[in-house]
């Protein structure tokens, strides 16, 4: 017997189910953490897109139990449009099954791995089927399953079918449980807070383990979805061709009319001339030599760029800007969305926002929000080309610090809509260096940069304006004071000078041998009815007049008077106590007070 | 003099009240101190402050700052001045510290506002009773003059009655009357090393001068001295310092006076000192040791050429010249030649050259 004859015994198929089981990290569970969030993604992703499709405002929810000490129940259920009984087994029981691979058009998942990959890690760590309940509408009973798959062969077992009562009339809802830590729970947070901003017509419900958190939203508009297209001369590779022409019927000038878009009759009769072909002749008989001389005159051929309007479903500027502001707090925010273009015969587009200020922190790098097709990105950031333009801008031009990526408090948001997203791996993590789409990037973030750098620079100029008042208010009372004291006359009354110069609500605090004084004068040509907060760790003990309010918190007081000023008028108040602490006055707008503690250095 | 000093400085307050009472902000107006706003006084022969004013208002924080710190150091002159008391600029700054927010935040500082005072005034800050840190200068030669001292007048002959040292010129010049002198003209040198090469080479007596050690850029004592012995004996006074343009400024604010103290050229500037050397042509004729110049010597001379103080054929033709050899040498150069050749060869010969001696 030869060698060959012996390796031949051991050469067999590999089901796709038995690679994944060896390369499990090629899909994002190379760790039981990481498992966790990729299910979540997975599920959560299919249930948005699911709700997409039947044009209903997604409700999600997710729950995630711990039943032994490290064992989790996960749980995602929606409201879409749920999935006929026949069919159940083979979208969650069988690896590369879907709908959406074979379309052109924006969509979260694609490929018909994900949720199947979870449903198998499941089986590998814990053994336990996949539980699964859907329902189509109210006129069908919901249907439950058991779930596995068979790994030698990847098709779906059914352990357990049955008809079952449920509240919800359509949706579908899907149990998984597996060996995994909530070791990445901030991670897991932060993956639905995100997503949360990218889609803001969803609400997402989640249940941690008895924690609850909810991402409510922001936007009642249904978005629509993405119809799909046919593919682009340009964007088309030899073995899909030679596919789609063994499938045609008609000649070769058909076939080429029907299947791609942006091509008509006389494109087609150009591109038959250009590679030598008959348009007549009948598509499914080509030789791989005619195909490949087709292939490169679609390449080749003067064809508009693809429609992108019907394919792609951009966020929009609103929107994200609506999505931020709901889970930041920030004194900045801007968003863009640039017009669609295309690389290599694939519609995108890219959306982009910045934040500057609020309560994002102070120092260090810039928090960079990257999305693909609404889905947050959350790993190997520094492979994606997003961060590379980020990178590569230079923000001082801006204001903004930078040390490789900008500095201070900023967020930075980029999301890359496309009909074909290019990810560096199949665990879609990060963005490919496609050159259309780096510059496409490199022009909304510096569009955003020259908005942040006039937002700055009129901070600033409001901050010299502060200044201004500050010098006004609390030093020209210290010269008045000293240089009564060198001439030896009364101090002069200096509030003829705040007044004629500030024209506002100027409130002061000061201290002196064991006595707090405010003072709130209105040098605005309007009556104001104010309310005035004085929080220190003074209780105001003899405060006349006595404050309408105290409320004590952490050994801190606050001080609440509610009075009535004329335009001109003025107003005191005086209690024991060593002063300090803060000072805030409400009622009118805050560019028209300025607040001075005199004791401050 | 102190009822004067005292009244300018409370006119100073008194303005500031003045405007605070009628609803003004407080404020003043000084001169601008840079190199473009000084102009040749053709009476007085120096170069003073020209027309170009700045105003400080109390309009933002850091000029109202500045106006409540000049207000603190009226009140402390004043104190100091009723008191008869007296202190130096540094002592003033420490004395800041318990002024809160008033307080100096570094010596540059207050000696600024301080100069900002004296020509707010048009006094002198010893009329303040303020001194400077740094002690006078030295100077060696037949001149007679007595001194007021706190502890009563002292005659002094320059020659007979000191050390080797010299006699040290003290912060306030006004308190010397210049009695007699035996001289036909005046050397101020920038280096200690020359200074003592003249002394002991019996300079001072072979040619009748009077040495006058300048310790690198002049006091203002010293430079009042000069003035004051220029000015009451007639005598010449010549400035020889090392041949780079930083020694070039400093023979400027002996003969003109310096940018920072325009206000007061009138009693510091000598007009009519004159250069003897290192000249850059005296580099090249004597083939001194040299080194070659830095960019910031270069980028020094290029600014003279643009300074007024700077202005004439004779400067022109000698900081061209050095740009073109790219080099500076040092007063203490010459004792390449031998430790005699500078008072034996090259100043009799530059003194003859210059009209000094015949």
């Amino acid at each position: 017997m030869t060698l060959a004859d012996d390796l031949a015994r051991q050469q067999r198929s590999i089901s796709v189910a038995e690679f994944f089981e060896k390369n499990k990290h090629l899909l994002g569970f190379d760790s039981p953490t990481r498992g966790v969030i990729t299910t979540i993604k997975e599920a959560v992703d299919n249930a948005l897109d699911a709700c997409e499709e039947a044009m209903v405002l997604p409700d999600v929810f997710v729950g995630i139990k711990r039943t032994e000490s490290d064992v989790f129940r996960i749980t995602v259920e929606d409201n879409g449009p749920g999935i006929v009984p026949a069919q159940v087994p083979f979208v969650f029981g069988k690896l590369l099954y879907g709908s959406r691979f074979h379309q052109i058009r924006q969509s979260r998942g694609q490929q018909g791995i994900g949720i199947s990959a979870a449903v198998l890690y499941a089986q590998l760590t814990t053994g336990l089927p996949t539980l699964v309940i859907s329902r189509t509408g109210p006129d069908n009973p919901a249907s439950r399953f058991l779930l596995q798959i068979n790994i030698n062969t990847n098709e779906p077992e059914v352990v357990e079918q049955s008809e079952v009562e449920w509240d919800r009339t359509h949706g579908t809802r899907v149990q998984i449980e597996f060996k995994s830590s909530m070791a990445a729970k901030k991670r897991l947070l932060e993956y639905l807070k995100y997503t949360s901003v990218v889609n803001p017509h969803a609400r997402i419900r989640v249940d941690l383990d008895d924690e609850t958190f909810l991402f409510e939203r922001v936007s009642e508009e249904v978005i629509a979805c993405p119809r799909a297209i046919k593919p682009h001369p340009h964007g088309i590779e030899i073995g899909q061709l030679m596919r789609m022409l063994g499938a045609a019927a008609g000649t070769c000038g058909e076939f080429l009319v029907e299947s791609f878009t942006r091509v008509g009759k006389k494109t087609a009769e150009e591109i038959c001339r250009s590679a030598g072909i008959s348009p007549d002749a009948p598509a499914a008989t080509l030789s791989p030599a005619d195909q490949k001389r087709l292939l490169g005159a679609l390449q080749g051929a003067r064809v508009p760029a693809p429609p992108t309007q019907t394919c792609l479903s951009p966020i929009g500027e609103d929107l994200i800007r609506k999505g931020l502001e709901k889970e930041f707090q920030m004194d900045f925010v801007r968003s863009r969305t640039r017009p669609s273009s295309v690389y290599s015969g694939h519609p995108f587009l890219v959306e982009a926002a910045i934040g500057y200020g609020g309560k994002l922190p102070p120092e260090g790098n810039a928090q960079i929000l990257r999305f693909a097709n609404r889905v947050p990105l959350l790993y190997q950031q520094g492979a994606c080309a997003i961060t590379g333009c980020i990178a590569g801008v230079s923000w001082k031009n801006y204001n903004v610090s930078q040390a490789g990526l900008p500095t201070g408090p900023l967020l930075i948001l980029v999301h890359v809509a496309s009909t074909n997203v290019p990810f560096t791996s199949e665990s879609k993590d990060a963005i490919a260096a496609i050159p259309e789409i780096e510059r496409e990037v490199t022009l909304v973030l510096q569009e955003l940069g020259r908005e942040l750098k006039s937002y700055l620079s009129r901070r600033d100029k409001n901050r010299l304006q502060e200044d201004r008042a500050r010098a006004v208010c609390s030093i020209i009372p210290e010269i008045a004071e000293k240089v009564a004291e060198i001439v030896d006359l009364p101090v002069p009354d200096t509030s003829a000078i705040e007044g004629r110069i500030m024209r506002k609500v100027v409130a002061k605090k000061m201290s002196r041998d064991g006595r707090v004084r405010l003072e709130v004068k209105n040098y605005t040509s309007q009556p104001g009815a104010l309310t005035i907060y004085d929080i220190s760790p003074d209780a105001g003990e003899g405060a006349d007049p006595e404050p309408a309010i105290v409320t004590e918190l952490d050994a801190e007081y606050t001080k609440v008077w509610q009075v009535e000023i004329d335009a001109g008028g003025a107003w005191c108040a005086e209690y024991r106590g060593a002063g300090g602490g803060t000072l805030e006055i409400r009622g009118v707008p805050p560019e028209h007070v300025v607040v001075v503690d005199l004791n401050a250095e | 003099m102190d009822q004067k000093t005292q009244e300018r400085l409370f006119s100073i307050a008194m303005r500031w009240y003045d405007q605070m009472k009628e609803g003004a902000i407080p404020s003043i107006s000084l001169p601008t101190r840079t190199k473009q706003n000084i102009e040749f006084d053709d009476d007085t022969e120096v170069w003073k402050y020209g027309e170009r004013e700045s105003v400080r208002s109390a309009h933002t924080a850091k000029s109202a700052l500045h106006l409540l710190k000049m207000s603190y150091v009226i009140s402390f002159l004043k104190t100091q001045l009723r008191e008869k008391r007296s202190s130096t600029l540094r002592e003033l700054y420490y004395i800041s510290e318990g002024w809160k927010r008033a307080k100096f935040s570094a010596q540059d500082e207050s000696n600024l506002l301080i100069e900002d005072l004296e020509i707010l005034t048009d006094l002198q800050r010893e009329a303040f009773h303020l001194r400077p840190e740094e002690d006078g200068a030295t100077i060696f030669g037949p001149i007679r003059l007595k001194e007021m001292t706190r502890r009563g007048e002292r005659e002094i002959h320059c020659q007979e009655d000191v050390g080797e040292a010299g006699y040290q010129i003290p912060s306030n010049v006004e308190n010397i009357d210049l009695l007699e002198h035996d001289a036909r003209f005046v050397i101020a040198i920038e280096t200690g090393g020359m200074y003592a090469r003249l002394i002991e080479n019996g300079f001072d007596e072979d040619y009748q001068a009077i040495l006058v050690h300048l310790k690198g850029q002049p006091a203002r004592s010293t430079r009042r001295m000069l003035h004051r012995i220029n000015e009451e004996f007639g005598l010449p006074v010549l400035v020889f310092t090392d041949g780079d343009p930083w020694s070039y400024r400093i023979y400027a604010s002996v003969a003109y006076g310096a940018i920072k103290s325009a206000h007061m050229s009138e009693l510091l500037a000598t007009p009519r000192a004159q250069f003897i050397g290192v000249q850059p042509s005296d580099i090249r004729d004597y083939n001194l040791p040299s080194d070659t110049l830095t960019e910031k010597d270069v980028a020094a001379l290029q600014s003279e050429i643009s300074d007024p103080r700077f202005a004439s054929e004779y400067w022109r033709t000698q900081i061209q010249l050095q740009l073109k050899l790219n080099l500076k040498s040092e007063q203490q150069a010459f004792a390449a030649r031998g430790l005699d050749f500078v008072t034996r060869e090259y100043l009799p010969r530059r003194l003859t050259e210059m009209g000094i001696l015949s």
